[in-house]
């Protein structure tokens, strides 16, 4: 079984203990392990279950590629599901527990899917779920539903307990990695004066060659890692992170980068994560390589690991994934493995190794300490349920019938190694297949290209494709000298030379149909070889298809081990080279990343900034319900002591219509168009003639999109020959202005206008009710506000009670309505000064609910529900406001298109219920007769609905095929009970259609 | 996350500070023109896997609209000019010649 060596670790302090939890039980470690070493030196080998068939599953490898090893870690607001234990740091009080199975780990119920395995090929859900048809919604989907998904999502009502931010970095070199490639990258960069970030994934540099016993200038690898970290904290020009994972690279130099800056100590007061945001000129990519898995029945058995992973685990950890180790490769790299273990006082049962002969220095090495070599052989067989027994070991090629079970509890398999070409690929390199090595590596005649079309990422080391330790970093030292411009000295390697490994990917070589079917390839979604090949066979030969349809490579390690060795098989089967089937691409984040470091700071009252008008925290010293209004919080209404919302709503209503109502306006939006060419923009804005407003005066005018559709609406006001105020809807300013702005900027450049977004410069409050003269001539006007000298839809400026006002006649409740504007600074106090001289007609101030509800009494339409940006003014009656003079305006021309102009269209109307209930919103107009899908045919849609207490029953707007030309009509709207409700046809103004409340 | 230069301001601009509008220079086509025509202005674009040139507004920065000359393939940016212009200026022309000598401005 695994266990803790006596000696070897180099990474773990020995001196100190760390007490963690696994499926509740409690376990031992050191400072130093990750969850995956110490799961291992407790003997815990069975990690997980797969997402499938439920198969049992052990650690595989030792890093990001991780694909089995996933876990639940931590509780409650720290909980986060799917951590890979091979990355996780082991602190004090860790709690893991393990995903996909039920009732446990030992005994999963679900793992009866394994023994149905021939049923669940590539592709059955496409295959399977499609009939009966009725037997989705009640039986396929909840079945689906409750199987899917790897770890438990965390609580929804739970918020995150930690905190994350985002850095930002301007560089001229990035360097992803700090193995030796990065680390001698950097070190050559920093002495150029480049200014350098250097990052590496891990919690220690140096990669993989201190494992792997590499002699850089004649010491151990270990001795010039020190040196060249020494030398890099002493520039001041370098920048350098452990824990950071370059996530990915964008264009023209954007660069991610994920700092794990305290998942190793939970609770601390530091932000858990922090998000690297990073302009860089140049991408040094120092990304290694992965090593592969072979295929061979019962690869995926717990025991079953990278050769790679069992070296890291018995070096770095002084753990023994097994007392007697099997290895299995095509290549010399996998012998390394076994001298590691010889070392570590393993028993090595045997080297199997499919190559015809195995002659380099490293096999040679293996046998002269009395280490068996099986060349040309393969295994068969993986015994063993949930871990490894023994294996059966037989010639690879030319099956006699012979063959030998050899005992053992951990089989080390190594398929020859992929390079890291994603930060590459991300911005989109182009690979080649290098046939000697039987990988994809970076093409350099393909690059990225940045903003200049020069080649910004470069690769250097094993991700470059020299995969070797002795060309490793002379490859890295040329690629650098091209680019720094400068002499770049190498370090001398001493390392074994390594003999081509066989491009074999699947074992033995005549393995049948059932022998493939027990072939994974991708360990977490169970994706075998048979799957693969199915694919093919069924005509799947794009290698992206093949990946959705399998799932190959679609689990959270995408295909990180997966991939080469499944393109391989699907090469085979459809008869091509695996260049021509090529690879899927290569997407960032290069190893998923926390939400929360996306994120960042932007969360709660930082999430986004608020609006506040001068007059809010009048509103919240009320009480009031806000809604969420264009970034503004808006009071919906100002229930009082035990209030409902409906009966606030209705009061302030009544109060307005009956005396005097206050609305704080503010948020209306405010534009300023100034210049000779004024008018003449403004005609082309709003499909009313605009430029014969005489100044002092406000007309009502609708903005279309060149499409010819309803944009925004609002009272334009002429303040002087030269000069309009553009009144928009609240969420509509910033809009409005910005389109403003492009035609005047891209279109009629040489007009003579400018604007400016006043919004915020001002406050503005609706003064309404039959009492509204009364309070303002109460607070002392220094001018004439009757309705002789200020008539409707005229402006007025002066002082009202000692304040600075722009008085505009204009009403949107049909009531007597002036609507003043303030600067900014004076609203609160003169919203004050209304309050109080009001009292005595009981001022009331009412919310967005009752402007809604007024406006709709009086039939006035409101952007966003009568319109949706299908919607032109003629659909809604507002043909007067359309100028027939005008030769031209935006939306014109698209006004006149066949379908916009077609009679049938859908138009405004009012809808009145015969049995006075509300309309339900949204509700449907009914018409005869089925549609193709067995729906019922409909004619038209409620577009606004509420109670009016003016009326004392529901009143409706809507739009209804020929509505106008239906007056008195009776048609059928549903309801989501599926019952339908009739609804009377009549004109949308419910109150006071002449006008004579707001015309006194 | 493209970088263009604001031609207004100077500034180079991440994409975050700006909003793309669409291809450049178009002829706008209002009241009296065909059908055809202005289902051309206002929906048909070529959307070129190539040189491209396209509107953008520096939205976080001075607010102004400018041209970009840019090869949607490569990323390459050629240059970025004044949106007061109704046809590519002669620097900008030669700049994307100089690069891709295939190109033609009426392609």
């Amino acid at each position: 079984m695994s266990t803790r060596l006596p000696d070897h670790g180099r990474l773990i302090d020995r001196s100190r203990q760390v007490k963690f939890t696994f499926n509740g039980k409690w376990m031992r470690g050191h400072p130093g392990d990750t969850l995956a070493s110490a799961l291992l030196a407790n003997g815990q080998t069975l990690v997980g279950r797969s997402f499938k068939y439920h198969r049992p599953r052990g650690i595989v490898a030792s890093g990001g590629e991780e694909p089995n090893a996933l876990v639940n870690l931590g509780r409650g607001a720290r909980h986060e599901p799917n951590q890979r234990a091979t990355t996780t740091e082991l602190y004090e009080r860790l709690e893991a527990t393990s995903q996909n199975h039920w009732p446990t780990l030992e005994f999963d119920v679900g793992a009866v899917n394994a023994m149905v395995a021939r049923f669940l090929p590539a592709g059955f859900y496409y295959k399977t779920f499609i009939h009966p048809r009725a037997f989705w919604k009640h039986v396929f989907e909840p079945i689906i539903r409750k199987s899917a998904g790897l770890g438990a999502a965390p609580d929804p009502e739970t918020m995150d307990a930690d905190r994350y931010e985002h850095f930002y970095a301007h560089v001229d070199l990035v360097v992803a990695g700090g193995g030796v490639a990065g680390l001698l990258a950097a070190l050559e960069a920093g002495r150029a004066g480049k200014r350098v970030l250097l990052v590496e994934q891990n919690a220690h540099w140096g990669g993989r060659a201190p494992v792997d016993g590499d002699l850089i200038d004649g010491a151990p690898a270990e001795i010039w890692v020190k040196n060249a970290v020494e030398e890099l904290e002493k520039m001041e020009n370098v920048t350098f992170r452990t824990r950071t994972m370059l996530a990915g690279v964008y264009d023209h130099g954007y660069v991610t980068a994920y700092e794990r800056v305290a998942d190793h100590t939970p609770g601390e007061d530091a932000p858990r994560h922090r998000l690297w945001r990073i302009r860089t000129a140049q991408v040094i990519s120092a990304t290694g390589a992965i090593e592969r898995p072979l295929s061979f029945p019962g690869n995926d058995k717990p025991g079953v690991m990278l050769a790679s992973a069992v070296r890291d685990y018995i070096v770095n950890y002084g753990v023994a994934p097994g007392d007697t180790v099997v290895i299995v490769t095509n290549n010399d790299d996998g012998y390394r493995t076994a001298l590691a273990a010889h070392r570590a006082g393993l028993k090595v049962a045997c080297v199997v190794d499919p190559r015809a002969e195995a002659d380099g220095d490293l096999p040679h090495e293996v046998r002269s300490l009395g280490i068996r070599v099986m060349a040309g052989s393969a295994i068969s067989k993986v015994k063993g349920l949930k871990k490894v027994v023994s294996v059966r070991v037989q010639a690879h090629r030319g099956y006699d019938g012979g063959h030998e079970e050899i005992p053992c509890d951990a089989v080390a398999m190594s398929g020859g190694w992929s390079p890291v070409v994603h930060l590459w690929s991300h911005c989109g390199g182009k690979l080649t297949w290098d046939e000697d090595q039987a990988c994809f590596r970076p093409d350099h005649d393909r690059p990225p290209t940045d903003q200049n079309g020069a080649g910004f990422v470069t690769c250097v080391g094993a991700a470059d494709g020299a995969l070797n330790g002795d060309v490793t970093m002379a490859a890295t030292a040329t690629a650098m000298a091209g680019l720094l411009g400068s002499d770049v000295s190498a370090p001398r390697v001493d390392v074994a030379r390594e003999a081509p490994l066989a491009p074999i990917w699947v074992m033995p070589e005549a393995a049948g149909a059932k022998k493939r079917a027990k072939m994974w390839l991708d360990f977490q979604n169970d994706v075998k070889v048979s799957d693969v090949t199915l694919a093919a066979q069924e005509g799947y030969e794009s290698v992206e298809h093949t990946k959705r349809y399998t799932t190959l490579g679609m689990a959270t390690d995408q295909g990180k081990l997966s991939n080469i060795n499944g393109l391989a098989v699907l090469a085979e089967a459809l008869d091509k080279g695996i260049p021509q089937v090529g690879t899927t691409t290569f997407r960032p984040p290069y190893t998923p990343i926390s939400m929360g470091a996306i994120a960042g700071e932007a969360r709660g009252e930082v999430f986004q900034p608020l609006r506040r008008t001068p007059i809010h925290d009048w509103h919240e010293e009320q009480g009031a319900y806000m809604e969420p209004v264009g970034g503004w919080r808006r009071p919906y209404c100002f229930p009082r002591d035990g209030e409902s919302h409906e009966d606030a709503v209705n009061r302030e209503i009544d109060a307005t219509r009956r005396s005097l109502g206050l609305l704080d306006a503010s948020t209306l939006g405010k534009i300023l168009v100034k210049g000779p060419d004024a008018g003449r923009f403004m005609d082309m804005l709003y499909t009313n003639m605009m430029s014969n407003l005489k100044p002092g005066k406000c007309r009502y005018g609708l903005m279309c999109s060149e499409n010819g559709f309803l944009m925004d609406d609002g009272v334009v006001v002429r303040l002087d020959e030269d000069t309009f105020l553009a009144h928009t809807t609240s969420g509509g300013a910033d809009h409005v202005h910005t389109h403003m702005e492009d035609w005047l900027q891209c279109e009629w450049w040489d007009w003579k206008v400018h604007t400016v977004n006043v919004t915020e410069q001002w406050a503005q409050i609706a003064v309404v009710g039959p009492n509204a003269r009364k309070v303002l001539e109460k607070l002392g006007p220094d001018f004439d506000l009757s309705a002789e000298a200020l008539p409707f839809m005229a402006m007025a400026e002066g002082k009202i009670g000692g304040f600075d006002t722009r008085v505009f006649r204009i009403s949107f409740s049909g009531e007597l309505s002036y609507e003043i504007a303030v600067p900014a600074s004076q609203g609160r106090a003169f919203w004050d000064a209304l309050h109080e001289a009001g009292a005595e007609w009981n001022a009331t101030a009412y919310g967005t609910e009752a402007l809604h509800v007024m406006r709709a009494e009086k039939g006035f339409i409101m952007i966003g529900d009568e319109t949706d940006g299908t919607i032109i003014p003629q659909d809604l009656g507002l043909n007067w406001a359309i100028s027939k003079k005008k030769d031209d305006f935006l939306g014109k021309r698209g006004q006149e298109r066949v379908h916009m102009t077609d009679p049938d269209r859908w138009k405004l109307v009012g809808l009145e219920t015969l049995d006075g209930s509300v309309l339900p919103d949204g509700s449907y107009c009914i018409a005869s007769g089925k549609n193709a899908n067995g729906q019922a045919n409909v004619q038209g849609r409620v577009t606004s609905t509420y109670y009016s207490p003016t009326l004392s029953r529901g009143i409706a707007m809507g739009l209804v095929q020929n509505g106008p030309d239906r007056m008195g009509e009776v048609v059928a709207f549903n309801k989501v009970d599926g019952s339908t409700v009739e609804a009377k046809i009549v004109s949308p103004v419910f109150y006071d259609p002449d006008g004579e409340k707001q015309n006194v | 996350m493209l970088t263009l230069t604001c031609p207004v301001c100077g500034v180079d601009a991440c994409e975050t500070e700006l909003a793309a509008g669409g291809e450049a220079h178009l002829k706008r086509f209002g009241p009296g023109s065909t059908d055809d025509q202005f289902e051309e202005y206002l929906f048909l674009r070529p959307n070129a896997k190539g040189v491209h040139f396209e509107r953008w507004r520096h939205a976080m920065g001075c607010g102004k609209w400018f041209l970009a000359a840019r090869d949607t393939a490569t990323l390459e940016v050629f240059g970025t000019y004044s949106a007061q212009t109704t046809a590519p200026p002669a620097d900008i022309v030669n700049a994307i010649r100089a690069k891709r000598p295939d190109w033609s401005p009426e392609t």
